[in-house]
C-alpha cells in the first residue's frame, strides 16, 4: 500500500535485492569480497546500506512523534501494519535536519539490536542505486579531517570515483 | 504445512498425560477408595509407559514400568490409596517429567529412592493385606482358577491397525515377557503376493500362556487396542469360551455385539476401558459413581483441534491488520456519496467486527487450565508447613486471553504462597481464636466488565497495617508522620525486598516476589487490589483486561497528534474551567469536592501551536489515585489494535504501546499507571492526605 517507488528502484527492488544477495553469497568464497549494497544520500554524505538488510525503500508517509524518545529516533511511522521508528541518523553525524524533498525515502531496514531482529525505518534524502563495492578496497576512518564518531563506521570504500559510507546501523541507533 | 517432530508430539502428549496424573491423584488423595480415579490414573501412566518406549523414551518408559507394576496393587484394590502413597505417587510423576524434560539432570538415584519408598508402601500394605485382606477391595471379577492351566489366545487385529502406529509384534513381546509361551502365526489370511498391501496388517496369532498368568494381565496387554482386534482367550482344559470379538469401528460392516457383552452395570461404568472379554459371571457392581471427568474428556476430544499457539498470535495479527485497513475504508467510503460503496463497507464492517470477535474468542481459555496446577502447590505447602489447608477454586469456567493466562501462572504462585505461609495460622493459634483448624485458600475469577477479576483469599489473621508502616519507615519508603490511608500502606508491600516476615523461610519472606507479582500485573496493565480484615483474612484481588490484543480506547488530540487512553482507565470527561487556562503553579481540579491533580498533556508531550480554547480534563484512576490529563479535544472511542513499540524505544515510558489509525497514520498509547506514577504528579504537601 506505500510502496510507490518511482526513482532508480522500482517496485521489484526487494527482489532484485534478494537475487543479487545469492550471487553475493556465491562469490563469497572468492578471494574477492564484493559486497551488496544499497547507495543513498543521507545529508551530504552518500552512504551504502548492506543490501542484505534492507526490506523494502518507500515513499514518506505520514510520521507520529513519539515525546521523550531520543532525538534521532522521535518518530514513528506505520509500515504494513507495524508501527516501526523513523531514524534520522543526521543528526549522528554532525548535519542539519532538511525539509523533505521530491527524492526522500525511507528505506526500511532491520538490524539487530542485542541480538533481536528490530524494524526501523532511515530517513534518506536520496536513494540511488543497488550496486556492488569491493570491500577489499576498503580503507579505515581516518582520525584527521573528520569529526564523525569512529564507532558509528564500520569502514569506506571506493565506488566508482566516489568514497562511499558503510555505517555501523546497529551502534548509530543505539 | 505442519511436520510436527514425533517425539514432540510425545512431549506435549506426556505433558497432558502427566498433568492428567496429578489431577487424578490429588483427587485420590482426598477420595482414596474411588475406583474411576485409580483406573485414570492407571490409564494415564500405561499411556505414558507406552508411547514413551516407542518414542525412544526408555528411561521414561522403565521407570513408569516400576510405577506402574506398584501401582497396580493400588488398582487391584490391594492396597488403599493411602496420603503417603499418594505423595510418593506425585513425587514419582514428577521424576517422569524430569526424565521426559531433562534427562540428564533426572539423577538414577532419585527415580530408585522414589520406587523404593513406593514399594516400601505398596510391600507394607501388601503384607497387612495377606493377613486380613482390605475390606474395601473389590472382589476380582474372575476366579483365580481361571485359567489354571494356562490360556490359548486367538489374535486378530484391524487390517489397518499398521496405519495407526500399533506395532503388534511389540504386544507379542509384551505376552511372551508374561510367561513362556508359544506363538504361533496364522497365515490363512495372507493374500497373494501381488494382491498383498504392506500396510494392512493380514497376519493373526495364536499364542499359548502357562498357568499362573492372571486375565487381567492379558488383557492389559491389548489395553489400547482393544477396539480394533478380536481377542479369543480360553483357558487350556477348560471349556471352550466363546469368541468375544470386541467392536471394530473401521469395519464396512460391524460386528453386532455378542449378547454377552452388555453385562450392564460393567459396561456403564467402564466402557471405555472394560476389557474387551466378557466377563464370564458379571461382578458385583461396584458402587456406581458418576464419572463425569472422564466423560468431559471424551466430549472433549471430539470437539477440538490443537493448534500452536504462534499461529493463533499470527491470526491475531492479521485480524488486527484487517481492523485497521477496514477503519480506512470506512472513512473513505464515508466521503464519497456513491451509496453502493457505503454498503459494501458497512457491510465489511460488520464481518470483521464478527471475525474479531470470533479470533478473540478462540484465543480465550477458561482459567480452570491454570487453577489446577495450583492444587499442587497448596497440597506441598501445606504439608511442608504443617497447616492443613483447604483449597477452593471458584469461577474456574471464566476465560481469559491465553497470554493472560500463562503470564498469570508466576505471580499466583508468589500470592498463594505468601497466603498460606504469612496469611494462614499455625493451626495452634487458629485453635486458639476459635478458628477451624483448617485454614481455607479461595482462589477465584470473575468477569466485571471488560476486565476480569481474579482473587486469592484467605482466612487467615489479616493484614497489620502498623507492621508494615513501621518497617516502610524503616526501610526510608516513607517519612514518619505522613498520613497514608490503609491502602497506600498495603501497597508497600509490593516494594522489591520488602517482607515483614520475622524469618525467611525457604517458601517466602525474602521479599522477592511480590514486586515481582506487581511488575508483572502492571505489564499486563492490570491492578492489584488488597483488602483485609484483622482476623478474618485477607484478600489480594487482580484486575486485568481480557486481553491484550485489543482494547477499547479513548482517542484524543493534543496539539497536532492524537493519543489513545484506555477507555478502563478513564472515570470521567470534564472542561478545563476558565480559571485554570493558564498554570498557576498548581494544577489542581475540584471534582465534587475533591482534589483531584492534573496534567498538562500539551507541555509534557511539547505540543506546539496555540491551545484549544475549551480543552478538556480526562480524569483517569490508578488504584486509589486520580489524576486529570489536561487535552485540547476528545475525538471519541477507538477500537484499540495493540501494537508494540519497538525495542529502540524502550526508553520511552510513557507510552505503553502504539495503534493504527483509521487514516493509516500510528497513534501512541498513554500508559496511564507509568505516567502518574512517574513522578509527573507533584501535590504540596498539605493536600496529600486530602487526596
Amino acid at each position: 500500500m506505500m510502496t510507490g517507488t518511482k526513482d532508480e528502484l522500482g517496485p521489484t527492488a526487494g527482489l532484485q535485492v534478494a537475487n543479487l544477495q545469492v550471487a553475493n553469497l556465491q562469490v563469497a568464497n572468492l578471494q574477492v569480497t564484493n559486497l551488496q549494497v544499497v547507495k543513498v544520500r543521507i545529508g551530504s554524505e552518500t552512504f551504502a546500506l548492506d543490501a542484505g538488510m534492507v526490506r523494502e525503500i518507500i515513499d514518506p508517509i505520514p510520521t507520529t512523534r513519539v515525546a521523550g524518545a531520543r532525538s534521532h529516533l522521535d518518530r514513528v511511522v506505520n509500515v504494513r501494519g507495524n508501527v516501526v521508528p523513523l531514524a534520522d541518523i543526521r543528526e549522528r553525524f554532525g548535519m542539519k535536519p532538511e525539509p523533505a524533498t521530491p527524492d526522500t525515502r525511507f528505506v526500511v531496514i532491520e538490524v539487530e539490536i542485542a541480538g533481536d531482529p528490530v524494524i526501523v525505518a532511515l530517513v534518506a534524502d536520496k536513494v540511488f542505486e543497488v550496486t556492488e563495492v569491493q570491500t577489499g578496497t576498503a580503507q579505515q576512518v581516518p582520525k584527521v579531517g573528520t569529526s564523525w564518531r569512529p564507532e558509528y563506521i564500520k569502514s569506506i570504500v571506493k565506488s566508482g570515483d566516489e568514497f562511499v559510507i558503510l555505517p555501523d546501523v546497529e551502534r548509530i541507533l543505539n | 504445512m505442519t511436520s510436527l517432530n514425533p517425539v514432540d508430539v510425545f512431549r506435549m502428549e506426556a505433558d497432558e498425560l502427566l498433568a492428567c496424573l496429578e489431577t487424578t491423584l490429588l483427587d485420590l488423595g482426598e477420595k482414596p477408595h474411588d475406583r474411576a480415579l485409580i483406573d485414570t490414573a492407571f490409564r494415564a501412566l500405561h499411556t505414558i509407559k507406552g508411547s514413551g518406549a516407542m518414542f525412544g523414551f526408555e528411561r521414561v518408559a522403565a521407570f513408569a514400568h516400576d510405577f506402574e507394576t506398584a501401582f497396580d496393587l493400588v488398582r487391584q484394590g490391594r492396597v488403599p490409596a493411602s496420603v503417603d502413597l499418594v505423595n510418593v505417587a506425585l513425587s514419582a510423576k514428577d521424576y517422569i517429567r524430569l526424565l521426559i524434560e531433562d534427562p540428564d539432570g533426572a539423577e538414577p538415584v532419585f527415580g530408585q529412592a522414589i520406587l523404593d519408598e513406593l514399594g516400601g508402601l505398596v510391600g507394607r500394605a501388601t503384607d497387612r493385606a495377606e493377613v486380613a485382606p482390605a475390606p474395601a477391595s473389590e472382589p476380582d471379577p474372575i476366579a483365580p482358577a481361571d485359567g489354571a492351566a494356562g490360556w490359548r489366545l486367538g489374535i486378530a487385529f484391524a487390517p489397518d491397525i499398521l496405519r495407526n502406529g500399533t506395532n503388534p509384534l511389540a504386544l507379542l513381546d509384551d505376552l511372551r515377557d508374561l510367561g513362556a509361551g508359544t506363538v504361533v502365526p496364522r497365515l490363512d489370511a495372507v493374500p497373494d503376493l501381488a494382491a498383498l498391501d504392506p500396510e494392512a496388517l493380514s497376519i493373526g496369532w495364536e499364542v499359548t500362556l502357562p498357568a499362573g498368568v492372571t486375565r487381567e494381565a492379558i488383557e492389559d496387554v491389548f489395553l489400547f487396542v482393544q477396539n480394533e482386534m478380536t481377542l479369543t482367550l480360553t483357558p487350556l482344559g477348560g471349556a471352550a469360551e466363546a469368541p468375544v470379538p470386541a467392536p471394530i469401528p473401521v469395519a464396512a460392516d460391524p460386528v453386532p455385539m455378542p449378547a454377552a457383552v452388555p453385562a450392564a452395570p460393567a459396561t456403564a461404568r467402564a466402557a471405555p476401558s472394560s476389557p474387551s472379554l466378557a466377563p464370564a459371571p458379571a461382578p458385583a457392581p461396584p458402587a456406581p459413581e458418576p464419572r463425569a471427568g472422564a466423560r468431559r474428556n471424551d466430549e472433549r476430544t471430539t470437539s477440538t483441534v490443537r493448534v500452536e499457539a504462534e499461529r493463533l498470535d499470527e491470526l491475531m495479527d492479521r485480524v488486527g491488520e484487517l481492523v485497521i485497513a477496514q477503519a480506512r475504508l470506512s472513512q473513505l467510503a464515508g466521503l464519497h456519496a456513491d451509496g453502493g460503496i457505503k454498503t459494501v463497507a458497512e457491510e465489511i464492517e460488520r464481518l470483521s467486527a464478527r471475525l474479531r470477535d470470533t479470533t478473540m474468542s478462540i484465543r480465550m481459555v477458561p482459567i480452570g487450565s491454570l487453577f489446577g496446577r495450583f492444587r499442587r502447590l497448596v497440597h506441598d505447602l501445606s504439608r511442608d508447613l504443617g497447616k492443613p489447608v483447604d483449597f477452593v477454586t471458584e469461577g474456574e469456567d471464566t476465560e481469559l486471553d491465553k497470554t493472560v493466562i500463562e503470564r498469570l501462572a508466576d505471580p499466583l504462585v508468589h500470592l498463594i504462597r505468601n497466603a498460606i505461609d504469612h496469611g494462614i495460622e499455625d493451626p495452634a493459634r487458629r485453635a486458639g481464636s476459635s478458628k477451624s483448624a483448617t485454614g481455607r485458600i479461595t482462589l477465584s475469577a470473575e468477569h466485571a466488565g471488560a476486565q476480569v477479576r481474579i482473587s486469592v483469599r484467605d482466612d487467615g489473621a489479616g493484614l497489620d497495617a502498623a507492621r508494615i508502616r513501621a518497617k516502610a519507615e524503616e526501610k526510608g519508603l516513607v517519612a514518619p508522620g505522613v498520613a497514608l490511608s490503609d491502602q497506600q500502606v498495603y501497597q508497600f508491600l509490593f516494594a522489591p525486598g520488602f517482607s515483614t516476615a520475622a524469618t525467611i523461610s525457604a517458601l517466602s519472606g525474602r521479599g522477592v516476589g511480590m514486586d515481582v507479582v506487581k511488575k508483572t500485573i502492571e505489564s499486563l496493565r492490570g491492578t492489584i487490589d488488597i483488602t483485609t480484615e484483622p482476623g478474618a483474612g485477607t484478600t489480594v484481588s487482580l484486575r486485568l483486561p481480557l486481553t491484550l490484543a485489543i482494547i477499547e480506547g479513548l482517542l484524543i488530540r493534543v496539539g497536532e497528534g492524537r493519543y489513545v487512553v484506555p477507555l478502563a482507565a478513564v472515570e470521567e470527561c470534564v472542561e478545563l474551567p476558565a480559571g485554570d487556562r493558564a498554570s498557576r503553579g498548581r494544577d489542581f481540579l475540584d471534582i465534587r469536592g475533591t482534589l483531584v491533580p492534573f496534567l498538562r498533556l500539551r507541555s509534557l508531550f511539547g505540543a506546539e501551536g496555540e491551545p484549544d480554547p475549551y480543552q478538556k480534563v480526562i480524569i483517569v484512576s490508578v488504584g486509589e489515585t486520580r489524576v486529570g490529563l489536561l487535552a485540547d479535544q476528545i475525538i471519541g472511542n477507538h477500537q484499540t489494535v495493540i501494537k508494540s513499540l519497538s525495542k529502540l524505544h524502550a526508553d520511552v515510558a510513557t507510552f505503553s504501546g502504539a495503534t493504527i489509525l483509521g487514516d493509516g497514520t500510528a497513534a501512541l498509547i498513554i500508559d496511564v499507571a507509568r505516567l502518574v506514577s512517574g513522578g509527573h504528579v507533584e501535590m504540596p504537601r498539605e493536600y496529600q492526605d486530602v487526596a
